[in-house]
Formats: C-alpha cells, structure tokens, sequence
C-alpha cells in the first residue's frame, strides 16, 4: 500500500495540504497521486461515515441471503453483477457457505425495501430464494464504535 | 505546631519536579494541544481489558501470591527469553511489581547502604535522582549528549565512576531523548561493571518501541544476568498505564530482598491487572506491533517538521518523545514552553524536567493523532516566525 493511502486512513482530515505535510511532499503531487489512484481505480470516492442513531437518517438497512443459479459460462459473476447494480443495492459480496450471495440494501422505509426484495430481486430469473434481515440497531460502523467510549476527562495533559 | 519540623529532612530537600510545575499551568488550558503525555493515547487493546473484566466476574479479588501470580511469572519467563534472552526461573527470579516506578524503589532500597553511589544516565526519566535520595544513596548523573543523539556512552560512565559507586543504572530507549544502546557500547559498559562490581538496573520499559534494529538488553550479555536487574512493564508497549503492573527480573538473592520490601508495603500488584498482564503476553503481541508502527510514522513525521521548522532535532531511535534542541530560537527551554503555551496553546516539556543535562531542549511526545500533530507543529513554526520577526525587529530608539 503507498504512503498516501495508509496515510489517508489514519487521518480524518484528507486535504491534499495537510497531507502533503504529513508524506514531506508537495500539496500539487499529493493531487497528482490522488488522481492516478481514481484513473486506476484504486481510490474509488470518499464516503463520511454517519452515526446512524444520531436521527440524522431514517433510512432501514437489511441483508439479503441469496440463494442463485450459477449460469453455464458466466459462474455467478453475471448474476452477481446485475443485482449489484440496483441503486438500492449499497453492496453485495459473493460468500461461502449456505448461500451465495450477501446483499446489502437501504431503502427509505420498509416498505421500500420490502417491495423491493419481493418485486425485483425474487424475481430476477436465477434467484432460488432470499432471506431477508432487517437492522435493528447498530454497534459498530466502519470500525467506528457507536456508543463511543467515554474520553478520560481526568487523564493528565503533561505526565512524566 | 511547625509542620516543617514533621517532614524528614531527605524529603524536605527532595526537589518538586519540573513537570509537576509545568503541568500546574496546562491543566488550566483545556483547549491547549499537548505533546507532553508520557503514555500511550491508544486505549488498551480490548481484548486485555476483556480479560481483566472477566477475572472480576469470576470472583477474582484477591490478594496474590507476593511475588505474583505464578501463571503471570511464568508467562513472563517465556517472554523475557523470546525478547530479551535470559532465562528466568519463574518461582525465584522474577517479581511482579506495581509498575516499573515501585521495582525502581524496592531495588534501590534492598540494595544502597547510605552514601552508596549510582551512576545513571542524563536526561532520564524523572524519578531515577530522587528515588536514589530516598534510599539514601547518591545519584551520580553522566551526560548523555546530542552529539551522540543521546546515546550509551560507556566511556563517560567510565569517567565518572569514583570509590563507593555501587550501582549502574540505565533506562534505553530513553525517556526522555529516545536514545537507544547499541550492542558494541552496551558489551564495553558490560565489562566496566563486571570490572567495578557493579549491579545494573536496567529500566527496558520501552524496549518493545525500538524503531531502528533490535532492541539488545544487557542482561543477554555473557556474565551479565547475575548482576542484572531487567525491570519491564506493560505501561508503554502494551498501552496499560493504568493498569500499574511491572516486574523485575534478576538473580534470586536480589528478588528475595525487593520480595521482602514489596510484601510489606504493596503485598502484591492488583489481581485483575495481573490477569490483563497474562492476556498481554499471550496473545497483545500484534496489537503491540501495530502501535509500534504507528508511533514509527508520527516519529518521521514530528522530526522532519521540527528541522523544517529550525530545530536540531535528531531521530529518535526508540519511545515516543522527540527532543529536539530550541536554541536556535534564542530562548531557554523554560521561557520557550511557556511562551509556547502561552502564546499558541501548545505544551512540551522543558528539556531540563529531566535533569540539567536537559537544557535547551523540549520533549515532544508524539503519542498523539496525526491531526494534532500537524495542528501543533504548524502552531510551533508559527511560534518560532514570530519570535525571528521579533528578533528582527529594530530596537525602541
């Protein structure tokens, strides 16, 4: 991984400036490598990372098991691939074990989500069966944890 | 009543420390970025802590075995074998202390006779002087210098020694210069004490932070285990200060002796931070790794900006302070910190907190975010533009 992409993700402040501080380079070949790595796709786009029980959304979430038919030249890919590209589809991942595929989707009630689980993806010829499961509440998001730890007020700012 | 006539003279002579003076003054700035913690700020790994709640839901809330928990002791002999070398009978070599800070005293105080020198290094770590006073000893400082970039130097220890000279004390990586010691110094110091039949106390609580090769411990060196006492502890590598568990590791007449010291006034170190301590060993090795290599980055960073900035500052090979030299600014360490404070609401620690040998340089502490850190070394370069703006200055006619 280069410099700037492990840097990028211990820093909560990703501005070319202050990351040019940071590698000891200059803020015009921090930009340059930044677009080197979205031409190549390396750096897919930015993404804030919202406390959902903050109320700022009311979005409903639910992971999605399916079960789907592998096609004779495409595998599963083909099929993986066309329910990835439903906007409601956030992502989808191809797994071992019980089922095929993990989709995760958002929708802005449940009712959106349920239509479309019912009307779009079980529908889709190749799709043996979904099991759908609904998030309740959140812990941990991205490595963020969502009931944060209370910060030691009384730790001292000047120890040996 | 004079309260004067109540304190022993040793204590009433004993200075207060510079950090605590200095630490006075932040603590009313709650806005103020600090580079002057001495610990770790990452929590401690929650599987430690995980280990720790569930020895107290099992009951466990007693006292211990004085020197410790034997599975802790033997955890602790596997360890110090695979890091440090040495082999240590788990039953009569090792003691589990509160923290390094209560090894550092019962050592001391099991083995000074009054008027029996130490020689340690300088700056050093801020108890090393007054922990010599209070067992009555004489604290003989030798100078560790920038042009070394902090270093062992055995020939300075040489220089020093004088009749009475009893112990050798080290503490590498250094807190608070980042010194290390090489093998090479470290085999020459080894045959000056064997020479002078000096004890060593080797403070390697930073041992797991070394940046650049291997951290080589004295006590690994041929006839050397038998006057060694290898001190270590779970505050900095393992990120649990809090916890205040340490251990001493030596031969087993001197931990007999520290033994009767500590049993009678600690008895034993907490019970739930001896079990963190065995979660620790066993299975915080990675998380120690990846601190490490955090620490490694910010270093990199910290030092290049406060050469950018002007400073000399030399890399520091292991813990997590920089120590740079704020000469070229013109001002003492003292006047620098609290102008620096004052002025852009950024604390260090004034180089001579850590002895005389200390002056015109800060410690920095680089356990901190990346974010804070550029904020604070950008504040420090706008500090150190207008002091050279005011230097400039033409003078009131």
């Amino acid at each position: 991984m280069s410099d700037l992409l492990t840097v990028l993700q211990d820093t909560a402040d990703p501005r070319p400036e202050k990351l040019a501080k940071i590698l000891g380079s200059t803020p015009q070949e921090v930009e340059n490598e930044l677009e080197e790595l979205r031409r190549n796709k390396t750096l897919l786009g930015w993404m804030p990372i919202l406390n959902p029980i903050q109320g700022q959304s009311e979005q409903v979430r639910a992971v999605i098991e399916v079960k789907i038919s592998p096609e004779r030249e495409g595998g599963f890919d083909r099929m993986a691939l066309r329910i990835s590209k439903f906007e409601e589809v956030e992502s989808c991942y191809l797994m071992s074990g019980g089922y095929d595929l993990l989709v995760f989707v958002t929708g802005k009630n449940l009712k959106s989500v349920a239509s479309f689980i019912s009307e779009r993806l079980a529908t889709i010829q190749g799709v043996l069966s979904t099991a759908t499961h609904f998030l309740l509440r959140p812990y941990k998001d991205h490595g963020h944890l969502l009931a944060e730890e209370t910060e030691n007020q009384e730790k001292p700012s000047i120890s040996p | 009543m004079n309260s004067e006539n109540f304190i022993a003279d040793h204590v009433k002579n004993l200075p207060r420390s510079g950090i605590r003076d200095f630490f006075a003054i932040v603590s009313e700035m709650p806005q103020a970025i600090s580079l002057g913690i001495g610990e770790p700020d990452f929590v401690t790994p929650w599987k430690i802590r995980e280990a720790s709640i569930f020895a107290l839901e099992q009951g466990k809330t007693s006292y211990t075995d004085n020197r410790g928990l034997l599975s802790l002791r033997k955890e602790i002999s596997k360890y110090c074998t695979s890091f440090f070398g040495p082999d240590y009978d788990p039953v009569s070599e090792i003691l589990v202390t509160v923290g390094v800070s209560e090894a550092i005293d019962i050592a001391l105080r099991s083995i000074l006779n009054p008027g029996d020198k130490v020689l340690y290094h300088e700056p050093c770590y801020v108890s090393y002087a007054p922990s010599v006073t209070l067992a009555f000893g004489e604290p003989i400082p030798v100078a560790t210098t920038p042009g070394q970039e902090f270093s062992l130097d055995p020939e300075a220890f040489e220089k020093a020694w004088q009749p009475g000279c009893k112990v050798l004390m080290l503490n590498f990586p250094t807190n608070p210069t980042g010194g290390t010691a090489d093998r090479e110094k470290l085999e020459r110091l080894a045959k000056f004490a064997k020479e002078k039949d000096l004890i060593v106390i080797s403070d390697e609580i930073y041992a797991e932070l070394t940046y650049e090769g291997d951290h080589v411990s004295i006590s690994s060196l041929p006839g050397m285990k038998e006057r060694t006492l290898l001190l270590h502890g779970f505050s900095k590598g393992f990120a649990m200060t809090g916890f205040r568990v340490g251990f001493g590791c030596g031969p087993d007449w001197l931990i007999e002796a520290m033994m009767k010291i500590h049993q009678y006034c600690m008895m034993c170190a907490p019970i739930l931070s001896q079990e963190a301590a065995i979660e620790a060993l066993r299975n915080g090795t990675e998380d120690v790794l990846q601190m490490r290599d955090q620490y490694h980055k910010r270093r990199d960073f910290v030092v290049r900006r406060f050469n950018e900035i002007g400073f000399n500052c030399h890399l520091p090979r292991g813990s997590f302070y920089a120590f740079p030299s704020i000469s070229s600014t013109g001002l003492n360490e003292i006047d620098f910190c609290h102008r620096l404070l004052r002025e852009q609401e950024v604390a260090v620690v004034p180089g001579t907190a850590f002895g005389e040998h200390g002056v015109n340089h800060v410690r920095a502490s680089f356990s901190t975010s990346y974010d804070k850190l550029v904020d604070a070394t950008d504040r420090i370069e706008k500090f150190v533009y207008c002091l050279d703006s005011e230097n400039k200055e033409p003078a009131a006619v």
